[in-house]
C-alpha cells in the first residue's frame, strides 16, 4: 500500500455518531463480509493435506496417505476425494478398502480409477 | 506403571512400553474448577482461586503461611521446547508441581513447511518434532502427572503449516487438548499460500471442534513482527475477528476459541495507559470468546529481570480486565531455548501475580468514562480497516496489496506491510475444486461431501473412521535408526547405572551451567574477561548470554553459559550431617531436671532479629517452648557484651545470630566469640552456637564455635543440640 498520513478524523466521521453497541455490531457485520467468501472457498475446495487427513481417518498411516495422495494428485483426480477413490475401488473389486489402498500404492487398479472417475465432470458449488 | 512416586524420576522406558496399545483417556479442554468467592485457605480469604492440588510446590514465602498453595482460577501455561520429548516430560512434571495446567509444546524449526506428518522421535531444534509417538508418550506421561498433582493437564501444540488437517486428526486421535490454529499466521509469517492456508484451516478447525480442543489464534504475532508493535492495534482486532468468525462458521463453539492477546507496548512507554483501552476494546468486541494473556515477546531482551517485570505487568493487566489463560513466556526466551528453571520461574511469576491481585476488582474499578474515547477510537480504526479490505475486493486482495503488518497506525500507512500473493508462496496451486462427485467417507469433514443417500454418518461406509473406531489407528514406531529416543536413553541409562551426574538446563545431564560475574571494566573488556575466566576454570563452549552495563567505566555485569566437562560421582558425594532432633518428651524432661539458661543476640552491626526470635520465642516453636530460659540482648550487640552477659547470667549457651556476611564479618565474629570466651575462662562452661541464613555447621565449627545452624532451622534443632551436649557433660561427671 502507498504511504498515507493518519486521516482518522476525516475517515471516521460516519462512525462517530454510533453507540458502542452499534460499533460492535458493525464491526462483526464487516468481519462477516470478509470471512464469508473464505468459508465458501473452503466449502468447495480441497488440498493434499485435507485428503491425507481423510485417509488418516480411514486408518491409513501417514506414509500410505502421502503416497496415495501424491499419486491421485498427479493424475488430476484429487477433486474426487482420495478416500472416495479408495472406497470405490474396494467396492468394485470386492476387497477391503485398506487392501485396495495398498494395492493402489503398488500401482494396481489405476486403469479402473481412470475409467470410473475421469468421465464425471463438474465442480461442487 | 500406574502411579508416579514423587521421590523417583519418571521412567521414560516405562512410558514407552506398550505405547502402541495406549489410548488417551479423554478428549477436549478442561478449565480449572473455581471455588466460591470468599473461600478460605488456612485463615485467608480468596475470591479468584480454584481447587487446590494434591501435590505441589508453593510459592517461596508460603512457609510463613502454613505452606498454603492456593491455585488461581486462571489456567497457567508453560511452554516447553527442549527438542527431546523425554526431557520435555520431566519439565512438564516440574511445571505441573508449580501450578501449570496447560503444557504448550513448541514444534521443531521447519515443521510447518513439512508436507505431511513426521514419525518416530527425532531430536528437534528449538522445539520438538510433533509425531504420533511423541504425542502418545507425552500424553501418557501427562496422565500420570495429572494424577500425581490432582488436576487435569491440558496438552497443546500447533495446527499450522502445510499439514494442518493431518495434524488436527493426529491431535484429535491422541488426546491433545488445545492448539494454535490461525490461517493468517501461516500466510503472514510462514509464507504458506493463502488459499491453501484458509482451505486447510476450515477442515482442521472442524476436527478440532469435534475433539473439543481449545483454539488459540495467532494475531499476537503481528505485534511481535511489526517494528512499532503498538501501531498494529487496529489490525490485531481485525485479525482476531477474522479467525474467530471463520472458526465459528466452520463449527467451533465460541467458548473454545481463545484470542491470543498481548499488551502492545512496554515500559519505558506509559504501558498501562496504552494497553488498557486496547484490552478493554478487545474484551467488549469479543464478548463470549476466551482470552489468553501473554506478555509481548517482541520486547523480551536477554535480561531475566526485565522479562519478569514485563510478565508481572501483563498478569496485573489480566486481573484488572480478565483472562482465561495466563501465559508464561520464559524470561530466557530472548537468549536460549527455555531452561527448566526459567520455565518454573515463569509459572511462579504468573501464580504469584495472579494471587497477589486476587479479588482486586472488589477495590479497584476501571473508570469506564475515562477510557471510553480511546476504546471507541480503537474500534473505529479497526472498522475502517475492514471497510477498506472490503473495498479492495476482500481478504486476498488486501493481503496482496500489503494491508497487514504495516507499521502505520491505521488508517495511517507506511507502505511496509507483508504482501502475499493469492496464487504464490509455498504450496501454491495445490488447492483444487471439489468435483460434484467429491466424497470423503469419514466424519467431522468440513465442506461439500457427496455421501450416498441413506447413509447416517459418513464413516458407516467404511465401518467406522478412527474417530469412532480408534482401533483403526496405525502406530508407527521409529523410521530413523540413527535419531531416536532409544539411542538417547542409552546415554541416560549408562549414567544412571554408574550413578554419575552432570548439571543440566534442559536435557538430562547436558552439562550446561550458568555463571554470572561483574568486572570493573567497560563492556567489551568485561565480556572478554568473563570468557577468560571460564577458560581458566576449564569450562567448555562458554557463551555470553546477557549483560548489564552498571556504568560505562565502573562496571559491567555479565552472564554466561558454559559446559562442565566432567561427571560427578553421586556415591562419593559428602552430605552434611543433619542434626538429629530429640523427641519432645525427652527435651521437656531434661530441661525440667536440669534448667537451661541461654543468652542470645544478633552480633555485630546487624539489625536483623526475625530469625533469632523464631528460634527463641514460644509462639514460633522456639526453645522457650521446652522450658529453656533466655536473655535476649537485642541487635547490633558486640561479641564482648554477649560474653559478659553469659558470665553475668551463668548461661549454658550463647546463641549468636549473624545475618550479614559481607567481608566475612560473620567468620570474624565467630572467631572473636571463641577467643573472648577462652580469655575470660568460660569456654568449657558455655556452648557457642551461631545461626544465620549463610551459616552452616562445618564452617561454624572450623571457626571455633560449637555449632552452626542455617536456613530453615527450628527451635527444636537448637534445643536438641544443647540438650545433647549438656547430657554428655552430665554423663561425664
Amino acid at each position: 500500500m502507498k504511504p498515507r498520513v493518519d486521516d482518522f478524523a476525516q475517515r471516521s466521521k460516519h462512525l462517530q455518531g454510533m453507540s458502542d453497541e452499534e460499533l460492535n455490531n458493525y464491526f462483526w457485520q464487516l468481519v462477516e463480509k470478509v470471512v464469508d467468501p473464505l468459508v465458501d472457498l473452503a466449502q468447495t475446495h480441497t488440498s493434499p493435506s485435507i485428503e491425507r487427513s481423510v485417509l488418516l481417518r480411514m486408518g491409513f498411516n501417514s506414509l500410505e496417505a502421502k503416497q496415495l495422495v501424491d499419486m491421485i494428485f498427479e493424475r488430476g483426480l484429487l477433486g474426487k476425494g482420495a478416500g472416495h477413490i479408495v472406497w470405490r475401488i474396494a467396492k468394485e473389486k470386492g476387497i477391503d478398502y485398506m487392501e485396495a489402498g495398498r494395492k493402489l500404492i503398488q500401482g494396481q487398479y489405476w486403469e479402473d480409477v481412470d475409467r470410473i472417475f475421469k468421465g464425471i465432470k463438474g465442480v461442487s458449488k | 506403571m500406574d502411579k508416579l512416586d514423587p521421590k523417583k524420576p519418571i521412567d521414560v522406558e516405562e512410558i514407552l512400553r506398550d505405547l502402541d496399545k495406549y489410548r488417551p483417556r479423554r478428549r477436549g479442554w478442561t478449565w480449572r474448577k473455581k471455588l466460591p468467592e470468599g473461600t478460605k485457605m488456612d485463615r485467608y480469604e480468596y475470591y479468584q482461586i480454584s481447587e487446590p492440588l494434591k501435590n505441589s510446590i508453593p510459592l517461596p514465602a508460603a512457609h510463613y503461611f502454613n505452606n498454603i498453595d492456593p491455585q488461581p482460577d486462571v489456567v497457567i501455561t508453560s511452554e516447553i521446547a527442549s527438542g527431546r520429548f523425554e526431557d520435555d516430560i520431566r519439565r512438564m512434571r516440574m511445571a505441573a508441581w508449580h501450578g501449570a495446567d496447560h503444557i504448550m509444546v513448541i514444534r521443531t524449526l521447519g515443521q510447518s513447511h513439512f508436507d505431511g506428518l513426521i514419525e518416530g522421535t527425532p531430536e528437534g531444534v528449538g522445539g520438538i518434532p510433533i509425531t504420533r509417538k511423541q504425542l502418545r508418550a507425552t500424553r501418557k506421561a501427562l496422565d500420570l502427572i495429572e494424577d500425581e498433582v490432582g488436576r487435569p493437564i491440558n496438552f497443546h501444540s500447533y495446527v499450522s503449516g502445510v499439514a494442518g488437517p493431518e495434524i488436527a486428526v493426529l491431535f484429535a486421535e491422541e488426546g491433545v487438548n488445545g492448539a494454535h490454529q490461525d490461517p493468517q499466521y501461516n500466510v503472514l509469517y510462514r509464507g504458506v499460500n493463502p488459499v491453501r492456508s484458509f482451505v486447510d484451516a476450515a477442515v482442521a478447525k472442524r476436527i478440532m471442534a469435534w475433539a473439543g480442543m481449545l483454539q488459540i489464534d495467532g494475531a499476537h504475532n503481528a505485534n511481535a513482527s511489526a517494528k512499532l508493535a503498538w501501531t498494529v492495534m487496529p489490525e490485531l482486532l481485525v485479525q482476531h475477528g477474522i479467525n474467530c468468525l471463520y472458526s465459528v462458521k466452520v463449527g467451533m463453539p465460541k467458548g473454545n476459541i481463545a484470542l491470543s492477546t498481548v499488551p502492545p507496548v512496554i515500559a519505558p512507554l506509559p504501558e498501562m495507559r496504552i494497553d488498557m483501552p486496547y484490552a478493554i476494546a478487545l474484551r467488549e468486541l469479543f464478548d463470549g470468546y476466551r482470552f489468553r494473556a501473554q506478555m509481548n515477546t517482541r520486547y523480551i531482551e536477554s535480561d531475566l529481570f526485565d522479562a519478569t517485570r514485563a510478565h508481572v505487568i501483563n498478569a496485573v493487566l489480566s486481573r484488572l480486565t480478565s483472562a482465561d489463560l495466563q501465559s508464561t513466556i520464559t524470561p530466557d526466551e530472548g537468549r536460549n531455548v527455555p531452561w527448566h528453571v526459567n520455565s518454573i520461574r515463569g509459572v511462579e511469576t504468573a501464580k504469584h501475580t495472579l494471587l497477589a491481585m486476587d479479588g482486586i476488582k472488589n477495590y479497584v474499578k476501571i473508570d469506564q468514562q475515562a477510557v471510553r474515547e480511546k476504546v471507541r477510537e480503537l474500534k473505529m480504526r479497526a472498522i475502517l480497516m475492514l471497510e477498506e479490505i472490503i473495498d479492495m475486493g476482500g481478504y486476498f486482495e488486501a493481503l496482496e496489496a500489503g494491508m497487514f503488518v504495516d507499521n502505520g497506525y491505521y488508517p495511517e500507512r507506511f507502505g511496509d506491510g507483508i504482501a502475499r500473493k493469492k496464487d504464490g508462496e509455498i504450496a501454491a496451486g495445490s488447492v483444487v475444486p471439489r468435483d460434484v462427485d467429491y466424497m470423503a467417507p469419514v466424519c467431522e469433514h468440513f465442506g461439500y461431501n457427496n455421501i450416498p443417500e441413506g447413509i447416517e454418518k459418513p464413516c458407516d461406509l467404511i465401518g467406522g473412521c478412527t474417530f469412532h473406531n480408534p482401533d483403526k489407528i496405525q502406530f508407527i514406531d521409529e523410521l530413523d535408526e540413527t535419531d531416536n529416543v532409544n539411542l538417547r536413553l542409552e546415554k541416560v541409562a549408562d549414567m544412571r547405572k554408574r550413578n554419575v551426574i552432570k548439571p543440566e538446563v534442559e536435557w538430562f545431564a547436558d552439562g550446561w551451567v550458568q555463571l554470572d560475574m561483574t568486572f570493573s571494566l567497560p563492556e567489551e573488556f568485561a565480556e572478554a574477561a568473563a570468557l577468560a575466566v571460564c577458560e581458566k576454570l576449564g569450562l567448555q563452549d562458554a557463551t555470553i548470554i546477557a549483560k548489564t552495563v552498571l556504568h560505562p567505566s565502573e562496571g559491567t555485569y555479565v552472564e554466561l553459559k558454559a559446559k562442565v566437562p566432567f561427571e560427578i560421582n553421586v556415591d562419593e558425594l559428602h552430605l552434611p550431617k543433619k542434626t538429629e532432633i530429640l523427641p519432645e518428651d525427652e527435651l521437656f524432661e531434661f530441661v525440667e531436671k536440669h534448667p537451661i539458661k541461654v543468652v542470645a543476640a544478633t552480633v555485630g552491626e546487624d539489625e536483623h532479629s526475625v530469625g533469632l526470635r523464631e528460634i527463641l520465642d514460644i509462639k514460633h516453636g522456639g526453645i522457650e517452648k521446652y522450658g529453656i530460659k533466655y536473655v535476649y540482648l537485642g541487635t547490633s550487640v558486640p561479641p564482648e557484651k554477649l560474653i559478659d552477659a553469659a558470665i553475668e547470667t551463668g548461661a549454658d549457651a550463647i546463641l549468636a545470630s549473624m545475618i550479614i556476611t559481607h567481608n566475612d564479618v560473620h567468620v570474624k565474629n565467630m572467631q572473636r566469640l571463641n577467643e573472648l570466651a577462652i580469655e575470660k575462662g568460660i569456654r568449657d562452661k558455655v556452648l557457642i552456637i551461631a545461626g544465620g541464613t549463610q551459616i552452616n555447621n562445618d564452617m561454624a565449627v572450623e571457626n571455633g564455635v560449637d555449632a552452626g545452624f542455617g536456613r530453615g532451622t527450628k527451635g527444636a534443632d537448637v534445643a536438641s543440640f544443647i540438650v545433647k551436649k549438656l547430657r554428655e557433660k552430665y554423663e561425664k561427671k
